[in-house]
């Protein structure tokens, strides 16, 4: 009998060789995030169990990312309380404006794959797109875990997504996982491990990959995994061991459920207000005025993105009366997409280019809009009240079809 | 928390979400007691008050789906409830319990079988007995006991690290 790739990372890790769906075990942590919203939380709560340090500084990461730079006053306090955290328990990895957590935390080679990974924000599922267990907690839990660096764990099951053959070439990773979410619905993988397999996502960059283990979360996934490969060795700089080779779900293993799609049969689609899980194509959305286009965010504000969102507006303008607000979301994306020469294209167009950052997927930063304003945005959640007042549209989108959208001033289908 | 007890269920459905637990208009009130008279209250308006201490509540697939209020378990722990049964849980709503010392009891067969205002007997991690027939049930790793009888994940960590609960008697020390 096989094992799927959540069974195998934890038998390994625990040295249960029997582990499987179901068991709950305790697992060690090999890094933990926590970012500026909750450090004041996890402070309270630390010192509260009466720890009086850190199991490991070394294995913490703190990152500021959704309050930077601060926009309201109340915002330096959590700098303020994370500055003496860090100092008091002896951090060393702390982030004041590098860019949006989960980008960090695989971009400065934080998390490897096999590694057991927890963070004080749901979309921590993204550090799957290397093969990492990862997942969100709450900040009592967080100060549980510095103080220990255990948490329990309960082995997911596991669905298993098997997607071969050749997507047509004006759909993105980001259209596969919102058709995902949207046939698996908001709840449909709850307290699960969603497998990501077969040669479509093996020809994907980890950026793509990382666009969808990173919505994982949004189908109720504990987890979205991808199986380790040369390009995940070569995105992390390592060569993978035999543990990090063997991060596969063998084919007898035990799935809850198997999708299986046909890559030719994915179309560009949006999910439209107010659920993630409502997706619909974009041909039926074509002809919708929008007031503002967001590209950026953990889920798609990548280099790769920035790259298609210039792909499209090179040479072209942005549409009258649309603001085009494009977030890199790393420092280091900024700087390569400067180089690239992708920020001068994107600027040309009218974009404003703002500092990298959470911005304004969390309602935070700039760009804020009102009651029946439209905005295409690449970011991952479209609750009511994200950027802004709780009668703002927002679609969701891919980098492609965001900016094409930006050009024509309503929804279209990116070419 | 009791090894063993008994107690009166009350019977709800699959997908009791944590908005039924706890409505999110409540949710700013001053602390988890002016919110116990909510509970429920979307779904049935008189169960929170009905529930008396020591009661059990019975649900069907994926309590607890929704939000990650930590307030659905608190309240519920504050209304005394002993235990919930339920086929499933949510995720967060799962930690979330465990880590404010509510005991969650796992069983695919009992919620389709017992009635509103019947008895079932509890033997902590091992079965859940009804009318005489015994419904097995997953033990609880010691770990997650541990939790759950310190009273939580905070007391927990407290106990861990030598800290006095409070209302304990001056002079004993924890160990």
């Amino acid at each position: 009998m096989g094992a799927t790739l959540i069974e195998k990372l934890i038998r390994h890790r625990t040295g249960n060789e029997s582990a499987k769906a179901g068991d709950i075990v305790t697992v060690r942590a090999d890094r933990v995030m926590v970012h500026d919203i909750f450090i004041p939380f996890v402070k309270d709560k630390f010192e509260e169990m009466g720890f009086q340090k850190i199991w490991d500084p070394e294995k913490m990461v703190l990152i500021y990312d959704h309050l930077v730079p601060a926009s309201q006053v109340d915002d330096t306090r959590h700098f303020r309380i994370g500055d003496e955290f860090a100092e008091r328990y002896g951090l060393t990895h702390v982030h004041r404006s590098d860019g949006v957590c989960h980008q960090l935390m695989t971009e400065k080679g934080y998390v490897k794959p096999g590694d057991i990974v927890f963070g004080t924000d749901s979309h921590t599922t993204t550090y799957g797109c290397v093969g990492a267990f990862s997942t969100g907690i709450g900040y009592t839990e967080m100060a549980s875990v510095l103080g220990t660096g255990k948490l329990w764990l309960r082995v997911p099951e596991t669905i298993r997504v098997n997607i071969n053959g050749t997507l047509p070439k004006n759909v993105q990773s980001k259209d596969v996982i919102l058709r995902i979410l949207g046939d698996l619905k908001s709840d449909g993988a709850t307290y699960k491990s969603l497998e990501f397999a077969g040669d479509t996502v093996e020809r994907m960059s980890v950026a793509s990959r990382m666009t969808m283990s990173n919505m994982a979360v949004e189908c109720g996934a504990k987890c979205g995994l991808f199986a380790p490969d040369e390009k995940t060795a070569a995105y992390c700089g390592i060569t993978l061991d035999d543990f990090q080779q063997s991060l596969y779900g063998d084919d007898d293993a035990v799935y809850e459920k198997v999708l299986d799609y046909r890559a030719e049969d994915f179309v560009p689609v949006m999910a439209c207000p107010s659920q993630v899980d409502k997706i619909r194509p974009i041909s039926d959305l074509v002809g919708t005025k929008i007031d503002q286009v967001f590209i950026g965010s953990c889920t798609n504000g990548r280099l790769e993105d920035l790259a298609a969102a210039a792909s499209v507006l090179k040479g072209q303008k942005v549409a009258p009366f649309v603001k085009l607000i494009v977030t890199p979301a790393s420092k280091q994306i900024y700087q390569d997409a400067m180089k690239a020469g992708y920020v001068e294209t994107l600027m040309e167009a009218g974009a404003m280019i703002t500092h990298p950052g959470c911005g304004l997927c969390c309602g935070r930063a700039g760009g804020i809009l009102t009651d029946d304003e439209v905005v295409v945005a690449t970011n991952n959640r479209n609750f009511l009240g994200r950027m802004g007042t709780s009668k703002v549209q927002i679609y969701l989108a891919s980098p492609l079809a965001a900016a094409s959208c930006a050009v024509a001033g309503e929804i279209v289908e990116p070419c | 928390m009791e090894r063993t007890f008994s107690g009166r269920v009350w019977v709800l459905g699959d997908d009791i979400d944590t908005d039924i637990i706890m409505p999110t208009e409540y949710l700013a009130l001053k602390s988890i007691e002016n919110m116990k008279p909510y509970a429920f209250s979307p779904l049935r308006t008189d169960l929170a008050g009905q529930i008396q201490p020591g009661d059990i509540l019975v649900a069907g697939k994926n309590f607890g789906c929704g939000s990650s209020r930590e307030q659905a378990p608190e309240v519920i722990k504050a209304l005394g409830v002993s235990a919930i049964i339920a086929k499933s849980y949510a995720r967060i709503f799962f930690r979330n319990s465990i880590n404010n010392g509510l005991l969650l009891i796992e069983n695919a067969d009992l919620p389709d079988l017992v009635q509103e205002g019947d008895t079932v007997e509890v033997e902590v991690g091992k079965e859940v007995v009804y009318q005489g027939k015994s419904y097995p049930t997953a033990p609880l790793p010691q770990n997650l006991l541990d939790i759950l009888e310190a009273g939580g994940l905070v007391k927990a960590m407290q106990k861990l690290n030598g800290i006095k609960q409070k209302g304990e008697a001056d002079g004993r020390d924890t160990d």
